[in-house]
């Protein structure tokens, strides 16, 4: 196989990895978005929350991989509700400015606990033997946590598809989000729906909280470092639409992978790039309502 | 408007001379307005060992004043304030390292023309957006800009910076000294001609019509006023005065890094400005000063403790002071002498 070739599918196949960690991440941050019109920059600071939560089930209470995700996400989630019926709701009607402050001061709390209780160096997590290795597909190896991403991914992909377009509450939450008087109106309980959708969608981010550890790291910087990027994820997809964050996950994660195999010093150049390319064209993202 | 139209010439004159009034009465100076210069120079005979810091102080107050300008006036909220911060520093910074422009003043006033065009480009371009993708936008810029320093770190130094810069004496005659007695008076003196000048500006007609965009778009829209322009305009001024802050912050501290340009200095200095006040001129002095005082104080005992209580403050004022600490001491007085502040 030739060269480019190689080097085309190596971005392919990293990119695709990237851009699940993003879709995972950002997909909750869209919708609860896309509901509320809420800004909520302490979204990375409970994917955050998650990821530390791995590293203590699997170092400290020595449970595997697998399920210590598992529980983090539901743990997390869960956290979220409380938060949310707390804070959040009091600001619901308030200007973006007030929840900007609100959240991105619930982010440098978040910041201060994780340094105090887990120090400022980047955590590593026990992985299972079959995530360690590499998977060879003919002609080259590639890290079998890279291939466990993209199929994790996909199979939440299919899961979210089928819950948001073919069950009842996904109806319910795409309607809320197309016009919510509306939607109140005819009878749907809006701020129950936002709850759950809420939970959820934290319980997502502590998910790609947790599959970060392995692929970017984990430190208590975390949650603004890598904010910026779910916040992009979620403009240039468009609030509240699945596919539009589907979309903007693959375009964004494949195009930073170009970059840096391509122009190593050029650095986060691409994906700001992009960014401010697809917004300047479509200010509402690519499936947003204008 | 409408109803001036109909109106007899005679009917209209006392009409205009009350709004002419009411701008006036709004631009006279109060008393209290002296206070925070007073302490700024009984600092100077108070803390003599301690004016690099006070520097420091005066130049956050100056950044903090110029986003007042267009959050707290007309309403834009940016997250991205740091870029022009981040040109007037590094305005100064290769001017004095690569061309050996070290004159001071001068330095000021091409990082502000500097800032000001950056500023004017991107507002013509971000400011028809609003909400989340605005707040993208401007974080982008900022973050365009330090990627495009960091590409280009043969030239800017990268995020080493650009360190021991050092600039001729002001005016010819007063020079650098150890404990930063001069650049501290500098400073002030700087602050003040800007301040004025912001005073000014949000004084006038145009600065009414910025608190009408703030207000209601729609209407300042339906009476014809510039809008688009009129947000060009303040945000190039306020980019033009962020630059003139962060050339000071390069002249005070004789280095520049890159970091001038990161996510956290836009957020700090729109912390301070919340914690002030918005909207209210000198919101951005006991801002910055109360934020400065704390951080220098608590991020010694411990850096950890400071940031999880800046967190616990910003979620406080929110929800219980949203008008910042100058509207919490209006309302302690309005609590005590009953009488209600315009």
């Amino acid at each position: 196989m030739p060269h480019f070739a190689i080097v085309a599918v190596s971005i392919l196949f990293d990119g695709l990895a990237y851009a699940m960690f993003l879709f995972i991440t950002s997909v909750g941050l869209s919708v609860t978005m896309g509901l509320m019109g809420f800004v909520n920059l302490a979204h990375g600071a409970f994917a955050m929350a998650g990821g530390y939560l791995v590293v203590t089930l699997t170092r400290t209470l020595g449970f595997g991989f697998v399920p210590s995700l598992v529980i983090a996400a539901i743990v997390v989630g869960a956290v979220s509700v409380v938060f949310e019926r707390l804070l959040y709701r009091r600001l619901y009607k308030s200007t973006d400015l007030e929840q900007v402050l609100l959240t991105i001061g619930l982010a440098f709390m978040a910041i201060a606990t994780a340094t105090y209780f887990y120090g400022p160096i980047p955590k590593s997590v026990p992985l299972p033997d079959w995530l360690q290795g590499d998977v060879n597909l003919g002609f080259r190896y590639f890290p079998s946590y890279r291939a466990f991403l993209i199929v994790l991914g996909t199979a939440l992909i299919a899961v979210l598809w089928y819950g948001f377009e073919r069950t009842n509450i996904g109806a319910k939450i795409r309607a809320a989000v197309d016009n919510r008087r509306m939607a109140e109106s005819v009878g749907i309980n809006v701020d129950r729906l936002f709850t759950l959708t809420f939970a959820v969608g934290s319980g997502l981010a502590a998910l790609g909280g947790g599959l970060a550890i392995q692929l970017l790291g984990l430190s208590p910087s975390f949650a603004v470092l890598y904010l910026v990027l779910f916040l992009i994820v979620v403009a240039v997809g468009g609030l509240g639409s699945l596919k539009g964050t589907l979309l903007a996950a693959l375009v964004l994660g494949i195009f930073d992978t170009a970059g840096k195999y391509l122009f190593a010093d050029a650095g986060g150049f691409f994906i700001y790039a992009v960014t401010v390319a697809v917004l300047l064209v479509k200010p509402a993202g690519f499936y947003g309502r204008e | 408007m409408g109803a001036s139209e109909t109106m007899t010439p005679a009917a209209r004159e006392p009409t205009r001379e009350r709004a002419a009034n009411y701008l006036l009465e709004r631009h006279r100076f109060g008393w209290a307005e002296a206070l925070p210069w007073l302490i700024a120079i009984a600092a100077f005979f108070v803390f003599p060992d301690r004016m690099t810091f006070g520097s420091q102080v005066l130049v956050m107050v100056m950044f903090a004043l110029s986003l007042d300008l267009i959050l707290g006036y007309a309403g834009i909220v940016t997250l991205g304030h740091a870029a022009f911060f981040g040109v007037g520093a590094y305005t100064v910074g290769l001017a004095a390292a690569r061309l050996q422009w070290t004159e001071p003043i001068s330095g000021l006033f091409a990082a502000a023309i500097a800032a000001g065009i950056v500023g004017f480009i991107s507002g013509w371009f971000l400011l028809r957006y609003r909400g989340l993708t605005l707040l993208m936008l401007t974080l982008a810029t900022a973050i365009l800009l330090q990627e495009t320093g960091n590409l280009r770190s043969d030239i800017s130094g990268g995020y080493d910076g650009l360190p021991g810069l050092t600039f001729k004496p002001l005016l010819g005659i007063f020079d650098y000294d150890l404990y930063g007695h001069t650049y501290y008076l500098y400073a002030l003196a700087a602050l003040a001609v800007v301040f004025f000048f912001v005073r000014r500006v949000v004084y006038s007609p145009f600065g009414q019509a910025l608190t009408g965009i703030r207000e209601n778009v729609r209407r300042m829209h339906a009476i014809g006023s510039p809008v688009h322009w009129r947000l060009v305009t303040v945000y190039t001024i306020a980019a033009a005065i962020a630059g003139v802050a962060g050339a000071l912050f390069t002249q005070t501290n004789a280095y520049v890094t890159l970091t001038v340009f990161d996510f956290d200095n836009s957020a700090k200095v729109m912390v301070m400005l919340i914690l002030g006040g918005t909207g209210r001129l000198y919101g951005a002095f006991v801002g910055a000063a109360v934020y400065m005082v704390l951080e220098d104080y608590f991020s010694k005992l411990s850096p950890t403790f400071w940031q999880f209580g800046i967190g616990l403050v910003l979620v406080l004022t929110v929800l219980f002071a949203p008008r910042g600490l100058l509207g919490l001491f209006e309302k302690v007085g309005e609590y005590f002498t009953g009488r209600k502040h315009s």
